[in-house]
């Protein structure tokens, strides 16, 4: 091992904790004015409230119009969890597709799917809105939940290709001695292998669904259909000046499920990142 | 030779559902837009074609202009930074240092977050003229700025979402980092040759394919970045912070231009594909393999 000086070490800490200190520091003031009085919030630098006030969170929950921030909550999950769900079906099945079998044109399938990772999803936008609405799908969750089945989060069967490659080939090898098929051998051989590869894709498809903004401000157009993001920014612009606090304490509320999300299931998927890598 | 009978056809059933997402959801809509670019198409109503019209009448429109000169500052801005930075801190963090795992949780949180309306509500907040940033730098006596409200400083302020994500590249270099095999620095030690040294010709060249993955990935998104332009400052002051991808929406979803939107969708695609190709042509000089490391 390389040795390291004691004043490496110390500027290295320094220099960690510092810029963990300036990274939380903005949620760190989030959740302060969420428990300031408007008046605080802007007139102070400390991070704690002098007086705490708690009417934030009811207030804010409550909503300004007919609709509760639950109900927003509801939706995104009706929304969300749905499509997690047929994202990890459909991309455990195509990953074992490419990865266990061989068929013609496999090298070439492979070859398109990997491109389509890299083809900007604002250059079928308006396309997708056409056809969506053609089929009677806006102001619904099909457009998230469809594609989704359809496997076409390309990010994640590039994933679960790598997953499954890693597996030994000895295992489908003696289950077929044992007479299993090929589906057989996908649910009752390799996916109890699999959980840190699922969890990997319900955590990163969940956060990355729950903070899509602008998919769901094309697609969803009726209040009560609002997920958390729509119904955060409708809350923003017809507040007043005096709500502050309102706002602070329902962007907590709106944040805290993905954050939920990633440390309740983060023991099982750091292994996932470490084999895979992964975008933004 | 593979021969025919070696096949396994059932493989096929497998991809069904990517096969029929690729057709329908990618490889269609690729070439629809693409038709709809040399159209007047609208939400309502027929559509026409019109030749080259949108891409003429986009070349001179100067919002057009604007937002192509406001996205290729944001992004040769932000991603480099956002890339760097990922590579400093993951060096940093990559040495056995004790409590390594709360820094590391602790700088991917915004990752977590930073794509979502919360995060880009905060922001307006912080940056705002009576917002903590001010008031801190009042506070230490030093000068205020009126972050989102000059021209000069809104596109920094929004870019700084961007860089303070640099967690989920910061990840990936982690994950290098741990595969350069130990006996490269093994031998440098044996030669004697310096930390600075150590670093140019064994670090960066092992981590260069992550660095090339990394920089585009987080092009195809920097080029594509509408959230904190919409919500923080809709592309004002003074268009300042006008992105493409702000433009695009606005063209198509505003006032439903679909023609006219699918043009400036393609001439994004295509410069996409451009600095793509030229990061990875470029990258023939700077990225090095496993094999001549």
């Amino acid at each position: 091992m390389r040795k390291r000086s004691k004043t490496r070490t110390f500027v290295s800490y320094l220099i960690l904790i510092l810029l963990a200190y300036i990274m939380v520091y903005p949620l760190l003031w989030m959740i302060g004015a969420a428990f300031k009085t408007n008046a605080e919030i802007f007139g102070t630098i400390s991070l704690l409230p002098k007086e705490p006030v708690y009417n934030a969170w009811a207030d804010g929950w409550r909503g300004s119009g007919q609709y509760t921030f639950g109900r927003f909550l509801t939706n995104s999950f009706l929304m969300v969890v749905p499509t997690v769900l047929f994202t990890v079906a459909s991309s455990v099945l195509v990953g074992y597709g490419f990865a266990r079998f061989r068929f013609p044109f496999k090298k070439l399938l492979f070859m398109l799917m990997l491109s389509t990772m890299m083809l900007p999803g604002t250059v079928v936008i308006i396309p997708r809105y056409i056809f969506f609405r053609k089929l009677g799908w806006l102001d619904s969750y099909l457009p998230f939940i469809v594609p989704a089945a359809l496997a076409t989060y390309t990010f994640f069967n590039y994933m679960t290709v790598q997953f499954f490659r890693g597996l030994p080939l000895e295992l489908d090898e003696s289950a077929k001695l044992d007479g299993c098929g090929s589906f057989l051998i996908l649910t009752r051989i390799l996916l109890p292998l699999c959980t840190s590869m699922i969890f990997s894709v319900i955590v990163f498809q969940f956060v990355w669904r729950w903070n899509d903004f602008l998919d769901v401000l094309i697609y969803i157009s009726s209040v009560a259909k609002y997920p958390v993001a729509l119904g955060l920014r409708m809350t923003m612009d017809i507040s007043t000046d005096f709500d502050w606090n309102r706002i602070m304490a329902m962007s907590i509320v709106s944040i805290l499920p993905p954050v939920v999300v990633f440390f309740s299931a983060q023991q099982y998927f750091v292994q996932g990142i470490a084999t895979t890598g992964m975008k933004d | 030779m593979k021969r025919h009978k070696d096949y396994q056809y059932a493989g096929y059933l497998y991809i069904l559902p990517w096969i029929i997402g690729f057709l329908s959801l990618q490889l269609i809509p690729l070439i629809n837009s693409f038709a709809y670019s040399f159209t007047n198409l609208q939400l309502l109503g027929t559509r026409r074609f019109i030749g080259l019209e949108n891409y003429a009448k986009l070349f001179k429109d100067p919002l057009f202009w604007q937002s192509m000169k406001v996205t290729f500052l944001y992004v040769l801005m932000a991603v480099p930074c956002k890339v760097g930075f990922a590579l400093l801190i993951a060096i940093i963090l990559n040495q056995n240092l004790k409590g390594i795992n709360l820094f590391r949780t602790l700088y991917y949180l915004p990752s977590i977050l930073g794509g979502s309306v919360a995060i880009s509500v905060l922001w307006r907040y912080l940056f705002m003229d009576n917002g903590i940033l001010n008031n801190i730098l009042s506070f230490l006596h030093l000068p205020t700025h009126s972050w989102l409200g000059d021209p000069r400083l809104a596109l920094p302020t929004i870019g700084l979402v961007t860089v303070w994500q640099f967690g989920s590249s910061m990840l990936i270099f982690l994950a290098g980092l741990k595969q350069i095999p130990t006996v490269l620095y093994e031998a440098a030690e044996l030669d004697g040759s310096g930390k600075l040294r150590t670093f140019w010709s064994i670090t960066l060249p092992s981590l260069s394919p992550i660095v090339l993955f990394n920089l585009i990935m987080q092009m195809i998104n920097a080029f594509q970045e509408f959230t904190p332009a919409f919500v923080i400052t809709q592309g004002g002051p003074l268009n300042s912070t006008y992105l493409y991808g702000l433009l695009l929406y606005n063209q198509g979803f505003k006032f439903f231009k679909m023609g006219y939107a699918s043009a400036l969708s393609w001439i994004l695609f295509a410069i996409i594909l451009a600095f793509t190709g030229l990061t990875f042509f470029s990258s023939q000089s700077w990225v090095h393999y496993g094999d001549n490391v």
